[in-house]
């Protein structure tokens, strides 16, 4: 093995239009050939140790201090492990309809933001055009109306959010066996108002990611591109279900490594790997083992693992989706984005069905039950499957917490994609232009990673990209 | 959003990272002054769908911690600048005026009032006592502009 000492190093830091931070180090040898590339997570874990001795009630309000990105994903998550803390396995229609009203909330609008506004750019200008282009005022300038959609679909999600959880900050809608709160006519009308145009636009939304994908075919198919495993949340009559299911992971063709496994079992499938060069682990499935058990999350693991979608458009979209690899699972880096907006559309016709069903206006808001010391709480966040485990002893404080979130999941896939396009596009070269390297973001970008929500940490710097010789010097630098 | 004014104030930051929630302290608090001549909002941070809110008033003040600026705060116009990149966690001031301008037809003036904060880098729900000191200094001048709004035009001398 060549030492890494004597190759050039290139690092991109951090990954733009990411949702958080990360670095990316591409090793060069003196012919510019990579040899390595790897992702980097650089900042710390803490959450879990923070959370520990606060009142069990607490967990679904502190756990959305994760990140700003998604935090009903997290106070989801960490009210279904309450649920099962305060022994409630069904909740009321009107508790489990408004919590899931929030969460396709959730999920439209991040959707939609990363589609319309982070990954857009690319797509309709080209990974490697005039990056004073490829931006979002560049599709500001060109589609003044795809920018205008993303920000009136992402609004949308929000105010949906603020009225089931009550506010945009610390919401407080899920609260252990319940929610606080139900939907009023007024605020069901102002919804139902916009309901149309939401669809409209989703539709147009698939339309857009589906005809790149499929006019482009040839071009992405290799891009980032490898066979993997998938999983995802699954009903138990085999549906798409964001909100809650068992576990499902298939192969790269299709075949089932485990189904319908009750999320309390998580620990029996599911294991992490520590790597002395990242902060991040790296889940596999146990019963395959670290080298080849590591699998894909989010709208692609989700689209490819489940039989079918319950919702009528999507379910169509999905079909078109699944017909392009013969209904076996669809394996394209690049195929994420159409997967996001199928469920993009998925989401609003749920969010439809659910406005108009008067359980959201019922008073039956919470169940109580016999307490329980421990609690896991499963659900499919915009980026994937997120995993939230408690316990909680006799004091009512939590003295142990244990997050699996969705870009933890996707660690390895991200750095195999990164691998892939750098010995594609960049090896060889003899010079790297920003292009080139957008390339690896672009990459990095299909998967809509957190990496703040990731690594629990904050901040912020510019694009910084490094080229440092075999002796260490920086021979050249890059900032945007 | 319902117009309420013609100010809108923005505070952000998170509560749950110390003095990073300054900028939501502000807003709760002049949000319990309930005056009518300004409406306010709170987030974790600037997202593009502030844009279209920002567009409907005639004065948005961004109101947000600031790691090193001036104690115990600064006040600063923001000129709309169109952003090359950026993620829903960085949406600065300056795009989303942008934003505001070009895509909603906008005439917004925008200004920046950042308070200085000291504490930032661990989990915890308070404010250091000297952020909090800034921010009741920052308190008193949002009273003084909702009085007189050409206060936001004048040389800054908050010390």
């Amino acid at each position: 093995m060549q030492d890494t000492q004597d190759l050039k190093r290139i690092v991109i830091e951090p990954v733009t239009r990411v949702e958080g931070h990360g670095k990316v180090t591409i090793l060069l040898d003196e012919q510019n050939r990579v040899k390595q590339a790897r992702l980097h997570i650089v900042e710390f874990r803490g959450f879990e140790r923070f959370i520990q001795g606060r009142p069990y009630w607490e967990a679904p309000v502190l756990v959305q201090r994760l990140c700003g990105i998604c935090p009903v994903s997290h106070h989801l998550a960490a009210a279904k492990a309450m649920d099962m803390i305060v022994g409630v396995d069904t909740l009321t229609p009107t508790a489990e309809k408004m919590r899931r009203l929030m969460h396709y909330g959730q999920i439209f609008q991040s959707h939609a933001l990363h589609f319309f506004h982070l990954a857009s750019p690319d797509l309709l200008f080209g990974f490697d055009a005039d990056v004073a282009i490829r931006n979002v005022i560049g599709v500001a300038a060109k589609h003044k109306d795809l920018a205008v959609q993303g920000v009136m679909m992402r609004k949308f999600g929000q105010e949906i959010i603020k009225a089931t959880a009550g506010k945009k900050i610390h919401g407080t809608g899920a609260i252990p066996g319940g929610i606080n709160k139900n939907l009023t006519i007024e605020e069901r009308d102002s919804f139902l108002k916009d309901i149309d145009q939401m669809r409209e636009w989703s539709r147009g939304a698939v339309k857009i990611a589906k005809d790149y994908t499929v006019e482009n075919l040839e071009a992405i198919a290799p891009f980032g591109s490898f066979d993997s495993n998938h999983l995802s949340l699954i009903r138990e009559d085999g549906a798409m279900d964001l909100y809650h299911g068992n576990l499902r992971a298939i192969d790269a063709q299709g075949n089932k490594i485990f189904d319908q496994v009750e999320c309390t079992q998580y620990l029996d499938y599911i294991a992490e790997e520590v790597r002395d060069w990242s902060y991040m682990k790296f889940p596999f499935i146990k019963s395959i083992g670290p080298e080849n058990g590591w699998y894909r999350v989010g709208p692609l693991a989700r689209v490819n693992a489940c039989d079918f979608i319950d919702t009528p458009e999507a379910e169509a979209a999905r079909k078109e989706f699944m017909a392009v690899t013969d209904g076996k699972p669809n394996n394209l880096t690049m195929a994420y984005h159409w997967a996001r907006m199928i469920e993009v559309l998925h989401s609003i016709e749920k969010m439809h069905e659910l406005l108009e069903d008067a359980d959201l206006q019922g008073t039956d808001l919470v169940v109580k039950g016999e307490r329980r010391p421990e609690g896991i709480g499963l659900l499919e966040a915009p980026r994937g499957t997120l995993f939230h485990h408690y316990r909680v002893d006799e004091n009512d404080q939590v003295t142990m917490a244990n997050l699996i979130v969705s870009t933890t999941s996707n660690n390895e896939p991200m750095n195999r994609a990164v691998t892939k396009v750098a010995m594609d596009h960049i090896s060889g070269k003899p010079e790297i232009s920003e292009g080139l390297l957008n390339h690896i973001e672009v990459a990095i970008r299909a998967y809509d990673p957190c990496l703040s929500c990731a690594t629990h940490a904050l901040g912020k710097m510019p694009l910084v990209v490094r080229l440092v010789d075999a002796e260490g010097n920086e021979v050249a630098k890059k900032s945007t | 959003m319902e117009r309420k004014g013609n100010i809108l104030l923005i505070g952000y930051g998170n509560p749950g990272r110390l003095d990073d929630g300054l900028g939501p302290a502000l807003a709760a608090e002049v949000e319990r002054w309930q005056h009518p001549g300004i409406h306010v909002d709170s987030d974790y941070q600037l997202t593009v769908e502030d844009a279209g809110d920002i567009a409907a008033y005639d004065i948005v003040i961004f109101a947000d911690a600031s790691v090193n600026g001036k104690e115990p705060y600064f006040l600063h116009p923001v000129e709309p600048k169109p952003a090359l990149s950026f993620s829903s966690h960085s949406v600065e001031p300056e795009a989303l005026m942008h934003m505001a301008h070009t895509l909603f037809d906008g005439q917004t003036r925008g200004y920046v009032l950042g308070i200085r904060g000291y504490e930032f880098n661990e989990f915890g729900e308070r404010l250091s006592e000297r952020a909090a000191r800034n921010l009741e200094r920052a308190l008193q001048y949002i009273g003084l502009v909702l009085e007189n709004p050409q206060l936001l035009d004048a040389p800054q001398d908050a010390a």
